[in-house]
């Protein structure tokens, strides 16, 4: 059984004399132990609302969320919001995208490392800061017991982002939910924030939903990828198989906007035109038809279905990019 | 003649210069070597240094008793005649014939008392509801603010004045307690503003996201964030509640026992004398003037330097 079962989870944003707006539409995903999901997509696609919703981090009044978050098999949407808060940090952790706003700045590291164990765990403040320096330790700080006193502009952005995996992980929680969690770093220290990532989850068995706008992380760390487009997975794919064979249109655009060191001197980069506020509702039609550069007449006016298409595989699009065929090496 | 620079001096002279320049020094480190160059905060910091410890060491100080008249006094009783300068009175007396100078250093005493007192009570006050409302939101917030709106509404002395007259038999507690609750509405929107930007950040969000009770949210992640706009106000209330005080004792409403001095009750007892002996009136007014004006600028130079918005 998955240990996390999102069946059509829906976020709608609800303002007084406002259109309701739907940030997030029927999307099911799930995610086995151990296992690592990326979620895909640009700025506004919903992402991070559903990365929320599974917290049950969105405010109460003015988001309805609807669907199901199965936890092993306990609907998380269902509970109370203090069995919420028992689950949050101990069964769920998460990792958020800037670590400098993230810390409490007027708190020492160590506390904040403290806080969850003596929260969660029931230790005593002694034995959680011989803990807390033991988890900073591993998360690679170097000279982890005088980082316990410092605050967290004392350390640099990677430090800072080191320091958050840890207490995300400080319970040992069977899912991590980070959201972009590199995107504030230099690619230096990315490369090295998601290498600590990749070892810590094989490590600790620990499942891994992963969202990101970078298809470098994908490629790098998901087992299994979501690409997203506004608010619906409109493509799921292994991963080797996402990278050599992208379907929809969304995706085999996101590939072709990414400079290659193996492409051909002079080749131009290929964007995706326009821009997310150019979306159409998906209820009249495909909702990146007028960015689409493979549109028909009918991606304007049904709404296409999500399909398997074998393997695995999820699409949701009328006229899906043709696989390529694999060139055979002529003599 | 090449003039001796001490290697050291230079060193910090160039430390100074790049400090602007680093960004990994905290707020308050880099606020306090903005501050300690800058003269308004240095005229402020030392005339409440000077404040502080006249009013405590006032005691002492002072070269006669504040509430014996002189022995001269008796003298030309019948005269009814204002004691001159002369040895041993450099101010000469007042009214009563008590010595005046003495009285102005013993005043300052009631002063400290009164504006810190009723700047902290005010501050708890405004804690207390700030707090409720930041933290609650929703209708708690709406009835504490409605309540705030309503107190600000009113000018503040006339609410000082209106809460004293409601005591039968005003004292100087009377007087801290109406200075007092003018300024909780004060406190009460700056932390309650600032509390509400704390709960959408980044941080709250994350505490959230790791189970923390909503209590240590509230005390360990957005009070302490929140607090920095309303310290620095409340130097600058202990302005407003020092004139205000003045003010009240001025009007009749402090301490009618005038063997403990008051700078402002002071001011209101020499009203009918004023045409004829203006220094009575001056010296107590200049006190409360340069005392206030202590406050308010280390008060502003304090916000000016803890503002982001404002650094350089």
């Amino acid at each position: 059984m998955a240990l996390l079962e999102v069946r059509d989870l829906t976020v709608v944003f609800e303002r007084k004399g406002e259109q309701p707006f739907t940030a997030v539409d029927h999307v099911s995903f799930e995610v086995e132990p151990g296992q690592t999901v990326g979620l895909v997509g640009e700025s506004g696609c919903g992402k991070s609302v559903t990365s929320l919703a599974i917290m049950g981090l969105l405010p109460k009044r003015g988001a309805r969320v609807s669907g199901t978050v199965g936890y092993e098999g306990t609907n998380l949407l269902s509970l109370s919001d203090r069995e919420m808060r028992d689950r949050r940090g101990r069964d769920l952790g998460m990792v958020f995208q800037d670590p400098l706003s993230s810390l409490n700045p007027v708190v020492p590291i160590g506390v904040q490392v403290t806080e969850v164990l003596e929260r969660h765990r029931d230790m005593s403040r002694k034995k959680a800061m011989v803990e807390a320096a033991d988890l900073l330790d591993k998360v690679g700080i170097p000279d982890p017991t005088r980082r316990l006193s410092e605050y967290p502009h004392q350390l640099s952005g990677g430090m800072r982002q080191r320091a958050l995996i840890a207490i995300a992980l400080a319970c040992r929680p069977r899912l991590l939910i980070a959201d972009e969690p590199t995107t504030a770093l230099d690619v230096t220290i990315q490369a090295q924030i998601l290498a600590l990532l990749k070892e810590l989850v094989r490590d600790m068995g620990t499942a891994l939903v992963m969202i990101t706008h970078d298809l470098g992380v994908v490629a790098g760390l998901c087992d299994e990828v979501n690409v997203l487009y506004a608010g619906r997975v409109v493509e799921k794919a292994e991963r080797h198989e996402l990278f050599a064979a992208p379907r929809h249109p969304y995706t085999h655009g996101l590939l072709s906007s990414i400079p290659r060191l193996d492409a051909p001197r002079g080749q131009k980069l290929s964007p995706i035109k326009g821009s997310v506020a150019d979306n159409i509702p998906w209820d009249h039609g495909c909702a990146f038809a007028p960015r689409c550069p493979n549109a028909l007449d009918v991606c304007v006016q049904v709404t296409p279905a999500q399909e398997d298409i074998g393997g695995g595989r999820l699409l949701r699009c009328h006229n899906p990019v043709r696989p390529p065929v694999v060139e055979e090496v002529s003599a | 003649m090449v003039t001796p620079t001490r290697k050291k001096d230079r060193i910090d002279a160039l430390a100074a210069s790049s400090a602007d320049f680093d960004a990994g020094v905290s707020l308050a480190v880099s606020a306090w070597r903005q501050l300690r160059r800058s003269p308004m905060f240095l005229t402020g910091a030392v005339i409440i240094g000077l404040f502080v410890l006249v009013s405590l060491l006032s005691p002492w100080l002072a070269p006669q008793d504040p509430s014996e008249p002189m022995l001269i006094d008796q003298v030309v009783k019948a005269r009814n005649e204002i004691p001159p300068i002369q040895p041993g009175h450099v101010l000469g007396g007042d009214l009563q014939g008590r010595d005046f100078f003495s009285r102005l250093l013993v005043g300052s005493q009631q002063t400290l008392i009164v504006g810190v007192l009723a700047t902290l009570i005010g501050l708890t006050g405004g804690l207390t509801l700030g707090t409720l409302a930041g933290a609650f939101g929703g209708w708690v917030d709406s009835a504490v603010m409605r309540v705030v709106d309503v107190m600000l509404s009113l000018p503040s002395l006339l609410l000082a004045f209106s809460i004293s007259a409601l005591f039968a038999r005003p004292n100087q507690y009377t007087v801290i307690v109406a200075v007092a609750v003018v300024q909780i509405p004060v406190f009460a929107r700056l932390l309650r503003g600032s509390m509400l930007a704390q709960r959408h950040s980044d941080h709250v969000l994350a505490a959230t996201a790791l189970g923390v009770k909503p209590g240590a949210i509230v005390f360990r992640h957005m009070l302490p964030n929140s607090l920095g706009p309303v310290i620095v106000q409340s130097t600058l209330v202990l302005a407003t509640a020092i004139i205000d005080a003045a003010a009240l004792s001025f009007l009749g409403l402090g301490n009618p026992d005038d063997r403990i001095p008051e700078w402002g009750q002071m001011l209101g007892d020499v009203q009918n004398v004023f045409d004829t002996h203006p220094q009575l009136a001056f010296w107590p007014a200049g006190c409360i003037i340069v005392v206030a004006l202590g406050f308010t600028l280390m008060g502003e130079t304090l916000r000016e330097a803890l503002d982001p918005k404002s650094r350089r």
